[in-house]
């Protein structure tokens, strides 16, 4: 064990810590929002809109979140000039962009799924019960649906939570210098891949084990009538 | 199927026993290489290893009477499980420098080659001109030192590519650090990628590796600017890495290639490779 090379590349590791948090915050944030609204979709009458977003679900399910990043990243670079037309390039040059990109579409995928069943465990005597009151569609989603959705939801959500705090260190595969690329950097140099790996490892062990408690206080917050 | 069980399992314990028994005695090793860095190593269409330093291995394990298997390993960890045991011996143009000395044991080098920019045509390096075309950078004279200052001045500001854990990436970090972003790749093709969309302005690499390169239908956008540059953080030249206690296994490979040098095969397979002799004179 090479105790000088973790001490050094500890202060090194957690300089990656900011970037890793963005690429997570970013992509959860990003990834709810499509989750929300692909879940309303899937569940819709419409035919077209519940098999297309059922074909988005199940394409980024059932693909390994590396493929998507090469394809996004590597594969936007073959369209250079198709996507300078479309004035979009300026956003795929950057890796930054397109690891969010993947990350967001990837959780957005599961997070659907996620929501999907919540909605789907609301009883139907609560939504007659609000139909009965003379409730509108979309209070009735906002005041009864989503509320009881989201409860059932939160544990498997936070399971989604801890999987792509660990899927950002795949953004080190396309040059982006956070926790993992930062490690690598270091193993290059020091030939230590034991020791430097140890710390990076306990950093995300670290982010994880909030990342956990926020979502245990969040679920005793939400379902008061068990915790008393 | 339970036959076939059965003989998987019995096929991985003959494997295992075979990799034990060649640990410590060298009449039988495994050589690491990249297997990505053509013309030096690549795996061709059909998954198989191939390049200079594939035929080079062969004819030095001829010459010290060793039975050899080459095995293919990603370039970033090549070190690492050297150390670990998983193999003997790396031939993966890995560069002498004081730095591996430090965590390696090198034989002698068999093939030098100096490193270079290069740039996408027609993207405003075209005309980068120097004073001088080779730069040695443990021995700096006037010339080179403006010849430097040009490149600093050119590629300042600018984004360049450069494979992770190799010595032109730490040529950069020490020489324009400062004023350049650097972007580490895993490996070559990665870093031509986005040198080819444009993500990096240039990218430093191996003038062996690039000449062949540029002479074929796939390089035929790139161009080579600015001087070709040795010595100082590019290192020594290549040579087979083996783990530090392996003394005597480093020698056996420094005398096969000596004898390869008297006889004029490195020099053949170098021209065969890389269309220039890049292989190690005296």
């Amino acid at each position: 064990m090479k105790f000088d090379v973790m001490k050094e590349s500890f202060p090194q590791l957690i300089g990656g810590v900011p970037e890793t948090l963005l690429l997570v915050i970013f992509s959860l944030c990003i990834g709810f929002i499509l989750a929300v609204i692909f879940a309303q979709l899937r569940l819709s009458k419409n035919r077209f809109w519940s098999w297309f977003a059922g074909s988005y679900i199940y394409i980024f399910r059932s693909t390994p979140l590396l493929v998507q990043i090469y394809l996004i990243y590597y594969g936007s670079g073959q369209f250079r000039i198709f996507l300078q037309e479309l004035g979009l390039w300026t956003f795929f040059r950057e890796a930054w962009f397109c690891a969010i990109m993947a990350l967001s579409l990837n959780t957005g995928a599961y997070t659907a799924e996620i929501i999907r069943g919540g909605i789907q465990s609301v009883s139907w005597g609560e939504i007659e019960a609000g139909k009965a009151i003379g409730m509108k569609p979309l209070t009735l989603f906002r005041r009864i649906i989503f509320p009881v959705a989201i409860r059932q939801a939160l544990p498997g959500y936070g399971n989604e939570i801890i999987l792509i705090v660990k899927s950002s260190s795949l953004a080190s595969t396309i040059t982006i210098l956070e926790i993992t690329g930062i490690a690598k950097k270091i193993i290059a140099a020091t030939y230590a891949p034991i020791e430097v790996f140890i710390i990076a490892g306990s950093l995300y062990l670290v982010m994880n084990f909030i990342v956990t408690r926020i979502i245990e206080f969040t679920e005793h917050k939400l379902n008061p009538q068990f915790y008393r | 199927m339970k036959k076939l069980l059965i003989s998987v399992i019995a096929a991985l314990f003959v494997i295992s026993i075979a990799f034990t028994a060649s640990a410590g005695q060298y009449d039988k090793i495994t050589i690491a290489t990249e297997g990505a860095f053509a013309p030096w190593n690549f795996t061709d269409s059909s998954g198989q290893l191939d390049g200079f330093e594939i035929e080079l291995a062969k004819d030095l394990c001829k010459r010290m009477g060793v039975e050899y298997k080459m095995v293919p390993q990603a370039w970033d960890g090549i070190i690492p499980s050297l150390q670990a045991g998983k193999y003997d011996a790396i031939m993966a143009a890995m560069s002498i420098t004081e730095k591996r000395k430090n965590a390696v044991l090198f034989s002698r080098y068999y093939a030098a080659t100096p490193s270079i920019f290069i740039v996408l045509k027609n993207n405003g390096f075209d005309d980068l001109k120097t004073d001088v075309d080779a730069i040695t950078l443990d021995q700096v004279s006037p010339e080179e030192e403006a010849a430097m200052s040009v490149l600093s001045d050119t590629f300042g500001g600018k984004t360049i590519g450069v494979q992770a854990a190799t010595i032109q990436e730490r040529f950069l970090q020490q020489y324009l650090g400062k004023s350049v972003e650097i972007k580490s790749y895993d490996t070559q093709e990665n870093l031509e990628l986005d040198l080819q969309s444009g993500r990096i302005d240039a990218a430093l690499g191996a003038m062996s590796y690039w000449v062949p390169r540029l002479n074929d239908e796939k390089g035929k956008d790139f161009n080579m600017v600015g001087p070709g540059m040795t010595k100082g953080p590019f290192g020594e030249g290549v040579g087979v890495a083996v783990r530090q206690s392996d003394t005597e296994l480093a020698a056996m490979f420094s005398k096969a290639i000596n004898e390869a040098i008297a006889d004029g095969t490195l020099s053949k397979l170098a021209i065969k490779w890389f269309t220039f002799d890049a292989s190690a004179k005296e």
